[in-house]
């Protein structure tokens, strides 16, 4: 009987696959922290993605421009582009506030890789999207509201 | 294994954009089929893009990402021919990389 494995197995047994890598050094503390953010994504209001982000009291800043449509036509389908001109950003996230969870995507912006990113998403009825931009250590926020005519009625 | 993504590399000016069309259903888990039961759960949970085995850029999605993600986004450097890779996983463990040549 190897006793070594089976103390590996049981430990490994706690901590899953990735506390096992992580134990291990495979994976160095910053990929750690890029690990899907469950509580952030599952968050059901605004001040709780926040919270979960760490970015509890975000300032309102015109240093960041949402680039989307003020009329989506199709909210299954809507284009949202956040683009800021401030240096040394290090993550964007997009928030919509009326989903039922509000965070739809967060970026991680390694050094050289400029603050502009574009995506599409899905919203429920007209509301606000709220871009969160770090930089520099600070969070800070703008928003734009987006009005939905599901079906095609001008609603 | 899900088809392909459709990823668009170009270089100018020092600066390179990526556009990439993922092929994914992006299910919300809240939706319900016709008889009333509700549709699973099954999003991208998380993307990686490298450029010559350097990250560029993280993301991580929710379920309000729209069917067929698309994504664009710019970085500093890269010249024609260099690779560039994507690759994304998904809630249940599914995943694809692909890669392209900047051009």
């Amino acid at each position: 009987m190897n006793m070594q494995r089976r103390e590996a197995l049981k430990a490994g047994g706690g901590l899953g696959l990735f506390g096992l890598l992580a134990a291990a050094g495979l994976i160095t503390p910053g990929q750690a922290r890029a690990e899907w953010n469950k509580s952030a994504f599952d968050a059901k209001s605004i001040e709780d993605t926040l919270k979960a982000l760490g970015a509890t009291g975000a300032q309102s800043s015109t240093d960041i421009q949402i680039t989307a449509p003020d009329i989506a036509e199709n909210g299954a389908v809507v284009p949202v582009g956040v683009v800021s001109a401030l240096a040394g950003v290090e993550a964007i996230a997009i928030l919509i506030e009326k989903n039922p969870n509000p965070l739809a995507a967060s970026f991680m912006l390694p050094a050289g890789t400029e603050a502009s990113v574009q995506t599409r998403v899905k919203m429920g009825q007209t509301s606000d999207v709220i871009a969160i931009v770090k930089a520099g250590g600070k969070f800070i926020m703008t928003k734009k509201e987006i009005k939905v005519t599901l079906g095609g009625c001008g609603g | 294994m899900a088809d392909p993504m459709k990823i668009r590399a170009s270089a100018k000016d020092g600066i390179t954009e990526v556009k990439v069309l993922m092929s994914h259903e992006m299910e919300t888990g809240q939706r319900k089929d016709s008889s009333g039961n509700l549709v699973p759960a099954h999003f991208i949970t998380e993307l990686s893009a490298e450029h010559n085995g350097k990250q560029v850029l993280a993301a991580q999605f929710g379920t309000a990402v729209s069917k067929n993600p698309y994504l664009a986004f710019k970085f500093k450097g890269g010249a024609k021919g260099d690779k560039l890779a994507v690759s994304w996983v998904d809630n249940k463990g599914d995943k694809r990389t692909d890669e392209v040549q900047i051009n």
